[in-house]
């Protein structure tokens, strides 16, 4: 039987604007089949990145089996003339790969023979083998750069070992990785290797978790020759966040291509050559780019760590708990490292649909704002105006009998940034009981109708948004407002040479965005065909529209979002196989509460907050004290004195989500949940907890006792939020039922949603780092 | 100034490197007098790299605010070398621009001239400064009207070019990458030169001249004698013949004339191809 092998997504050609004037470079492997399996001209070209390495494409590729519809792989393959090819995860479009045999070559390794896709490496036919190949320079998310030459490997009837990561494998090679040739080869790389390298594992952060480390235990000799005087480097300082003691890099150069290549600034550079070679900015200067964290578990070594978690812990130590940042609304999967009562660091997880391996630096750094300015106990405000440590049963019986002298109609609810579907849903359960129905999530507006859920979430999916090859951008400041989602839209102009029109704040997104202008109407002559960028959207395959939340703050808002509309449907943006309409949102909570309905009711008044006489706030901070009328009693749930904790007139002491079990779902609406890495802090109690204690004082109990109660009575509400990890797509809406609008556009510009990407919510606004990446980064 | 800070750390850092010794020494030799002769054998604790120092520190004469504009002779030149290159592969003319720019500027590059220069082929200033770091002949601090490099590769240093360098730097009392102070003169090193049949040698960039009259000529089978000779005949303002300073010597022919090749060399025997 043929060998069966699903279709390799192909690879396009390089752009131009790659660094690296020291890099290899090769002839593409295979052009021929480019053209015949169409891969430019196909609805599903799409397709995966470099996940081969990670995905588990070992075992599940070669023996031929399809673990789902949607599972698709490619190689991380990216060869001097050959790019990476992706592969978004499509469920919405659901594309699927046939095997194709004529795609596939079969190599030997060690023996054994493997069947592989056109184009891969000899590293990664090694994988698929399952043979280890030490590596530092090799990054399946990078361009192959081959300088470490730890992967060398034996190929038969070539004279010397040849790297494996930057050689195509060939039909029928024959690899060898055990023979003395490799062993030697590899003793003798990490013999040069460690020649200039300081050995101070003793006092290396990365100490435990070193690539060199480990690699020389397994690959190194047990002793080096070298008598020499070793050379030193200059450290660099690249800003608040990252570390350097240069003296321990081995010159990989993956720092720099991820900088270039990802992150997008070109700051970082290989200076010097030989011996004097060096990893620096030349001129002095910071590193300032949203995801400048990423370079320290990048780099293979010590040279790179982590500025404010230095000397603080070593790896062994640590318990790690795998949880979701809350910090944006991408919902990116982190790994919380603690010790004790303390989290230690904050580490991304692999999430090919979510955030890749990446997270934005507030989500990585913020982390130390969990341990200052946190509420431990109720707090009554006193006659006197004093703020008073009270017991539980006082606390929630004083808000109680607040609540239940008010007038309902009096009565607002918000819930803040960081809240959890969970206490979302016990407090809307709780007011509705009240009768209150003036509910609103931060962010979201405070008039906002969720009736359509298509309308306010990330349709072409996270991943999606790689294929798009037009987009425009509306409102939104996406570098700042969601850093990772700004990445994808950054690879489709680097892959599809995607075009991206941006009507909004101008903003440096790190990729060739044209500014059309910043105020609606350009809008309108887009929305009207009249600007040249409607020909650029409507001739696009794969058109997008990325609106920004910020637009929700406008008085016009239904105007912009029916131009927005009439945009889409001009250039077909929303079809059958894809939804190019693209909501982001800000915060973790509001996709979550959008669903729930935590949204004012139909009698709820909006707008005027001056008749409010009970606010509760849950967690929410954005309120100025000049908004809350003077004789509203004000009731702030949450786990940290920020602003409006000044105003409350009692405090009750949440949970931050790093203490919690909560469910949140992202802004392209998959469903995550978070889990408890360390213990409360004092008094406090999970969210929905108090809000059920609540609810009993005040003579409306709420039927849930536990945590799967609530749960339950989330999935009558909306069902999505109990599939944990699944991403629930929207139906877009049939074109015809748009309803009519009348609002007319307004000329003002459009506002930044977000003035300091470093300080957005309650934890990173209590951050010691965030405020110095503040000062080191801010813009002027 | 720089130099000296760089010899400050590395006084720091001899200590942990004479520890480094100890141990691996430990491996090699059996008796502790061996070790002190290891030790000695080592030379100089420091190591010494031809390229002068990675980083760019602002001073009065080379800083971004000073400005750098390609004269007009020169864009024309400009012109001409990216027309050498297809229009999306510009970077690959940053080498002739910044030999150019060096020129323009007597013999070394501003910041802004490669500021400069990244600007016209389009890349990240930081490309730019990739490149320039990468070769020795690039020099990124301010050089001498005479700029005199000696090789310092193998053949040369077998030849003696240390004790070249030494009585240059001797003779002109300042350290390597450092310009005397009348401005005249400064000392570098240069990887091997492909000269080394006649080793040691020196080169020397003569910017005297200007941009036009740019030289670079090798001076070769130098002795510490000749070559502060030749300084000092650039210094009265004389142009030395450059070449092999070995009177017994044509160009890189043996000493004393022919020893081999005397006669008609013999053709080689080729074989007879009208037999096949
Ligand atoms: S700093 Fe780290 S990532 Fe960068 S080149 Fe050095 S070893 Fe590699
Ligand atoms: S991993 Fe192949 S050369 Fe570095
Ligand atoms: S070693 Fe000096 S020229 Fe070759």
């Amino acid at each position: 039987m043929a060998p069966r092998c699903r279709r390799y997504p192909l690879p396009l050609p390089r752009s131009s604007t790659g660094s690296g004037s020291r890099r290899f470079s090769f002839s593409p492997v295979d052009s021929s089949s480019a053209a015949e399996s169409g891969v430019a001209g196909s609805t599903s070209r799409a397709l995966h990145s470099g996940v081969a390495w990670y995905a588990g494409i070992r075992g599940k590729f070669y023996e031929g089996k399809q673990s789902s519809d949607f599972y698709k792989w490619g190689s991380g393959l990216s060869l001097g003339g050959v790019r990476h090819a992706r592969v978004a995860s499509m469920a919405a479009v659901g594309a699927k790969f046939e095997a194709k045999p004529e795609d596939c070559i079969e190599v030997s390794v060690d023996g054994k023979d493997v069947t592989i896709a056109k184009g891969m490496t000899v590293l990664q036919a090694c994988e698929v083998a399952g043979v280890d190949i030490p590596r530092f320079c090799y990054h399946p998310r990078l361009s192959i750069a081959g300088n470490c030459r730890m992967c060398l490997v034996e190929v038969e009837k070539t004279p010397k070992p040849v790297a494996s990561c930057a050689m195509p494998a060939l039909p029928g090679m024959k690899i060898k990785t055990t023979t003395p040739l490799v062993k030697k080869a590899r003793e003798g790389v990490m013999e040069f290797l460690l020649i200039n390298h300081p050995l101070d594992c003793p006092i290396c952060d990365q100490g435990g978790e070193c690539d060199l480390q480990d690699q020389s235990m397994v690959y190194g000799s047990d002793r080096g020759r070298f008598i020499e005087a070793k050379r030193s480097v200059v450290d660099k300082n690249l800003g608040p966040l990252v570390k350097t003691v240069m003296t321990r890099c081995i010159q990989c150069t993956r720092c720099v291509r991820f900088a270039s290549e990802i992150a997008g600034v070109q700051d970082l550079g290989v200076l010097g050559r030989g011996g004097a070679e060096e990893i620096g900015t030349y001129v002095e200067r910071l590193m300032v780019s949203e995801l400048s964290g990423n370079v320290i578990d990048i780099c293979p070594v010590g040279a790179l760590t982590a500025k404010p978690s230095a000397f603080t812990a070593r790896s062994w130590e640590l318990k790690s708990t795998e949880s979701i940042d809350v910090s944006d609304a991408i919902g990116a999967n982190i790994r919380i490292d603690s010790r004790g009562p303390e989290v230690m660091r904050i580490l991304p997880r692999l999430n090919e649909e979510v955030n890749e391996e990446w997270i934005s630096d507030k989500a990585r750094f913020a982390y130390d704002g969990l341990k200052r300015q946190r509420l431990n106990e109720p707090l009554i405000r006193s006659a006197d105006g004093q703020l008073e440590p009270v017991s539980w049963a006082r606390a929630l019986k004083t808000v109680a009998e607040a609540a239940l002298k008010v007038n309902p109609d009096q009565m607002a609810a918000i819930a803040g940034k960081l809240s959890d579907a969970e206490a979302m849903m016990a407090l809307k359960d709780l007011m509705n009981r009240l009768g209150c129905e003036r509910l609103w999530v931060e962010g979201n507006g405070e008039d906002t109708v969720a009736d359509l859920r298509s309308n306010y979430l990330v349709n072409s999916t996270i991943a999606g948004l790689e294929n798009t090859d037009a987009c425009l951008l509306v409102g939104t400041e996406l570098r700042i407002e969601a850093p990772l989602l700004n990445h994808r839209l950054r690879k489709a102009v680097r892959n599809l040479r995607a075009k991206v029109g941006v009507v909004g704040p101008e903003t440096e997104l790190h990729f060739k965005a044209e500014h059309l202008g910043n105020n609606a109407e350009v809008l309108a002559s887009i929305a009207e065909g009249k600007h040249p960028f409607a020909q650029t959207l409507s001739k696009a395959k794969f058109p997008s529209i990325v609106v920004g939340s910020g637009v929700l703050q406008r008085s016009d808002k239904e105007a912009v979002l029916a131009a927005v509309q009439t945009i889409s449907q001009n250039a077909n943006v929303i079809r059958d196989d894809w939804n190019g309409y693209n909501f982001v949102l800000l915060n973790a909570a509001q996709a979550a509460g959008l669903d729930l309905g935590f949204v004012p009711g139909s009698r709820a008044t909006v707008g005027d907050k001056s008749s409010i006489k009970f606010l509760y706030l849950l967690g929410a901070d954005d309120l100025t004290p000049e908004d809350i009328p003077v004789d509203a009693f004000v009731v702030y749930q949450g786990h940290h004195g920020d602003r409006s904790a000044y105003r409350a007139d009692v405090i009750l002491p949440g949970v931050a989500y790093s203490e919690k079990e909560g469910t949140f779902e992202n802004t392209e609406g998959r469903t995550q949940q978070t889990s408890p890495a360390v213990p409360t802090v004092g008094d406090a109690r999970d969210d929905w907890k108090i809000i059920r204690a609540l609810s009993e004082l005040a003579g409306v109990k709420l039927p849930y006792d536990t945590l799967n109660g609530v749960r339950a009575r989330m999935l009558a509400v909306a069902p999505n939020l109990f599939r944990v990890d699944e991403l629930e797509p929207a139906t877009p809406l049939p074109k015809e039922s748009l309803p009519e609008v009348k609002a007319k556009l307004e000329s003002s510009p459009f506002k930044r949603a977000i003035e300091n990407f470093y300080m957005t919510d309650p934890i990173s606004r209590a951050s010691k780092t965030m405020a110095q990446s503040t000062a080191a980064f801010s813009r002027s | 100034m720089l130099r000296q800070v760089a010899s400050r750390g590395l006084a720091v850092l001899r200590g942990a490197a004479a520890s480094q010794r100890t141990c691996a020494a430990r491996v090699f030799s059996s008796s502790s007098s061996d070790l002190h002769e290891q030790i000695r054998r080592l030379g100089p604790l420091s190591r010494e790299y031809s390229t002068a120092l990675n980083l760019h520190r602002n001073t009065t004469d080379n800083n971004p605010e000073v400005p750098f504009e390609f004269t007009q002779a020169n864009l024309e030149r400009v012109k001409e070398v990216l027309s050498h290159y297809p229009k999306n592969y510009k970077q690959s003319g940053i080498i002739p621009l910044l030999d150019l720019a060096q020129q323009q500027n007597g013999g070394w590059l501003s910041i802004s001239s490669m500021n400069k220069i990244a600007e016209i082929v389009g890349v990240a200033p930081i490309r730019v400064y990739e490149v320039a770091t990468f070769y020795s002949m690039f020099n990124r601090q301010k050089v001498g009207t005479y700029h005199l490099l000696v090789c310092g590769t193998t053949p040369c240093m077998l030849r003696g070019s240390r004790d070249i360098e030494a009585a240059l730097l001797k003779h002109l009392g300042v350290d390597r990458n450092e310009v005397t102070a009348d401005g005249k003169f400064s000392v570098g090193e240069m990887e091997c030169m492909g000269c080394c049949v006649n080793a040691p040698m020196i080169v020397v960039a003569d910017y005297s001249n200007g941009v036009e009259g740019f030289t670079y000529n090798y001076f070769e089978d130098l002795t510490p004698e000749r070559v502060v000779e030749i300084v000092e005949a650039y210094r009265k303002g004389e142009k030395p013949k450059h070449g092999t300073q070995n009177p017994e010597r044509l160009n890189c022919g043996p000493a004393g004339g022919l020893t081999t090749l005397l006669g008609e060399p013999k053709p080689p025997p080729c074989r007879d191809l009208s037999a096949c």
